[in-house]
């Protein structure tokens, strides 16, 4: 008995249909909050894209819960502006970050820091999700655990910053190997997230 | 979600099977958009219409609003209750931080996007009425400190005689209802609800049902049980004064705009059923199988007569029928039910592992459920061939804004 509506009636039915990665970014952000106002009053992880203001916009972003070690954060980021714009730099509380890319590396995909900082094209948009582009928690200080609210503020090519907040998921994937330098491979990043005083299983050394 | 329009005589889906049979997927497009929209006063204009294919994929139930979606939503086909038990540790602010999550996950896939950090995004696009809905077990509010923002009657129901309880299918300290018309959406949001839950709480128990697919019924009809009786004649008609029934009226922000959810598992003998025939079936439900009309009347929705006698002398309707025992006459007493058929693997000498997924909304469960089920345990015949062999009682806490998550009026 309760009104239903018909996403055909605001979105076309090849959207609807869609299955390309293009397709479910222009999907956008919206809806209940995870964020956690305590952490971070300034600002929601589910604030539609439109109400951001900055450098760009940033969409779903989020954090891979883990206890220690390293862990990395996504987002998709969209350059409504005219003119090219590079991400080179990211800081937040719990951990040094880094920029970083997937490569291959002697038959396999590995990450490495992004030289030059990641370039999102005018009126473009950047993905950076596992397995691609991403943005690199090195050392956690203290545990990110499920459905905490990260703040992250991004730096410009032209000193501008930009902050947002990642909602930690858990998430199993992502298992990408670390390349620093020309070294031999790292551990791969920390496994499944645990509540806070119970055990993890693959600490990334 | 606030409030619930009356029924239409002509259905959407009748349009939409009518149109489609009459005059072809055109017309059947343009009676889903007109229905649609002339619920949705402010809403988006009309687009293209959606091909008939879309149809049922692509229709959206609201996820926010002041009461929570999939209680007096009209079922959906699919339904998946899945119990969780919380971990060790999960206290107060953990439930915090998993509701959020698991409400940014509703309110993100009832509405046809994917899941945030979706494995399967593709998957997350065709909502098809998908609904999540939250229940709070008496565990709940013991672990997050706050047992005093539990409604009173949610306990654990007292034992009753026809009981053979087994707890594989009983208790829980949170329940998530996923409902839609397609099963491929109802298992993925059930993946995605659970990968996000793992951190917090275990999974106690899965009852997954079904109910008739769109388009196979007109909406709004009674539904049949795997008996073969119709399911659910009883319940409160929407809007006042039934709608108290169902919803708490008033009250503090953790109660207002709740309900209670009892989930029992019945099994149903299809074996024994089967040594019955049609005259001893309607006696033993009080009601005809074939409309579904109580023993003294010609229609589903008569009044029964209990005082109407027959040659024999005794009355029509036995004092021992389900209708008798069942039957309640004040619309703010009623339950609502909402069941969903099961039909597990059978035996191998062919004996079926069939039941209902018993699912009973109600304000209080003490003042509404509790005398129904008291009835009905002392002398329903049915009892003959249904077991109780699952029971568990929630809290619904109320909806949440677009900016807020469920259980914020209990844990914030």
């Amino acid at each position: 008995m309760r009104p239903t509506r018909p996403l055909g009636s605001y979105r076309r039915p090849s959207v609807v249909l869609a299955t390309t990665a293009a397709a479910l970014l222009a999907l956008g952000t919206a809806g209940c909050g995870p964020a956690d106002p305590a952490a971070a009053p300034q600002s929601s992880a589910s604030a539609p894209a439109s109400a951001v203001t900055g450098v760009v916009d940033i969409r779903d972003p989020w954090v891979k819960a883990a206890d220690k070690g390293m862990t990395a954060a996504f987002a998709t980021l969209v350059n409504g502006g005219d003119a090219d714009v590079t991400l080179t730099g990211a800081t937040t509380s719990v951990s040094p970050m880094e920029l970083h890319e997937m490569t291959m590396k002697d038959g396999k995909m590995v990450m490495r820091q992004k030289e030059g900082g990641i370039v999102i094209k005018a009126k473009g948009t950047h993905v950076l999700e596992p397995g691609g582009d991403h943005l690199m928690l090195m050392d956690l200080r203290q545990p990110v655990q499920a459905g905490d609210a990260l703040t992250v503020t991004l730096t410009f090519g032209d000193g501008r910053t930009q902050q947002f907040t990642a909602v930690a998921k858990p998430f199993t994937g992502a298992q990408e190997s670390y390349a620093p330098g020309h070294g031999a491979p790292m551990p791969s990043m920390s496994g499944q997230p645990s509540m806070s005083g119970q055990p993890t299983t693959s600490p990334a050394s | 979600m606030t409030t619930t329009p009356p029924a239409r005589a002509v259905s959407r889906r009748g349009l939409l099977a009518g149109g489609a049979l009459a005059a072809g997927g055109a017309v059947a497009g343009a009676a889903v958009v007109a229905a649609a929209t002339g619920d949705q006063a402010g809403g988006p204009p009309a687009a293209a219409a959606p091909s008939p294919v879309a149809a049922v994929g692509a229709l959206v139930e609201p996820f926010h609003g002041l009461r929570q979606a999939g209680v007096t939503t009209e079922p959906q086909a699919h339904g998946a209750f899945v119990a969780f038990t919380l971990r060790p540790g999960t206290d107060r602010a953990a439930l915090g931080r998993l509701l959020r999550l698991l409400s940014d996950d509703a309110a993100r896939l009832t509405q046809g996007r994917p899941a945030l950090a979706d494995t399967e995004a593709e998957l997350g696009l065709l909502p098809a009425r998908l609904t999540v809905t939250f229940g709070f077990g008496p565990g709940l509010y013991r672990a997050a400190g706050v047992d005093d923002r539990r409604p009173p009657s949610v306990v654990d129901l007292p034992a009753f005689r026809v009981d053979r309880l087994q707890p594989a299918w009983s208790g829980g300290d949170l329940l998530v209802q996923i409902c839609a018309d397609d099963a491929v959406t109802v298992a993925h949001a059930q993946r995605v609800l659970i990968k996000d839950s793992r951190p917090f709480a275990t999974v106690r128990w899965v009852q997954q049902g079904f109910r008739r697919s769109p388009g196979v019924e007109p909406a709004g009809h009674t539904q049949r049980n795997l008996f073969g009786q119709l399911d659910g004649t009883a319940n409160p008609r929407p809007g006042p004064p039934s709608d108290t029934a169902v919803w708490v009226p008033d009250g503090p922000a953790w109660l207002k705009d709740s309900t209670t959810l009892v989930v029992r598992r019945i099994s149903m003998n299809l074996e024994t059923w089967d040594l019955l025939g049609r005259t001893d079936r309607e006696l033993a439900i009080g009601r005809r199988l074939d409309t579904g009309a109580p023993l003294t009347g010609t229609a589903e929705h008569d009044e029964p007569d209990f005082a109407a006698t027959g040659d024999d002398g005794l009355t029509v309707i036995p004092d021992f029928s389900h209708l008798t025992r069942a039957h309640v006459t004040d619309d703010r007493l009623k339950i609502l039910r909402r069941p969903y058929n099961y039909d597990g693997t059978p035996t191998p000498q062919g004996h079926a592992d069939s039941g209902l997924i018993f699912a009973a909304y109600q304000a209080d469960i003490t003042a509404q459920f509790l005398p129904i089920q008291r009835r009905l345990a002392d002398r329903d015949l049915l009892n003959e061939w249904t077991t109780p062999i699952g029971s568990a009682v929630f809290a619904v806490p109320p909806g949440c804004p677009p900016d807020g998550w469920i259980g914020q009026q209990v844990l914030g």
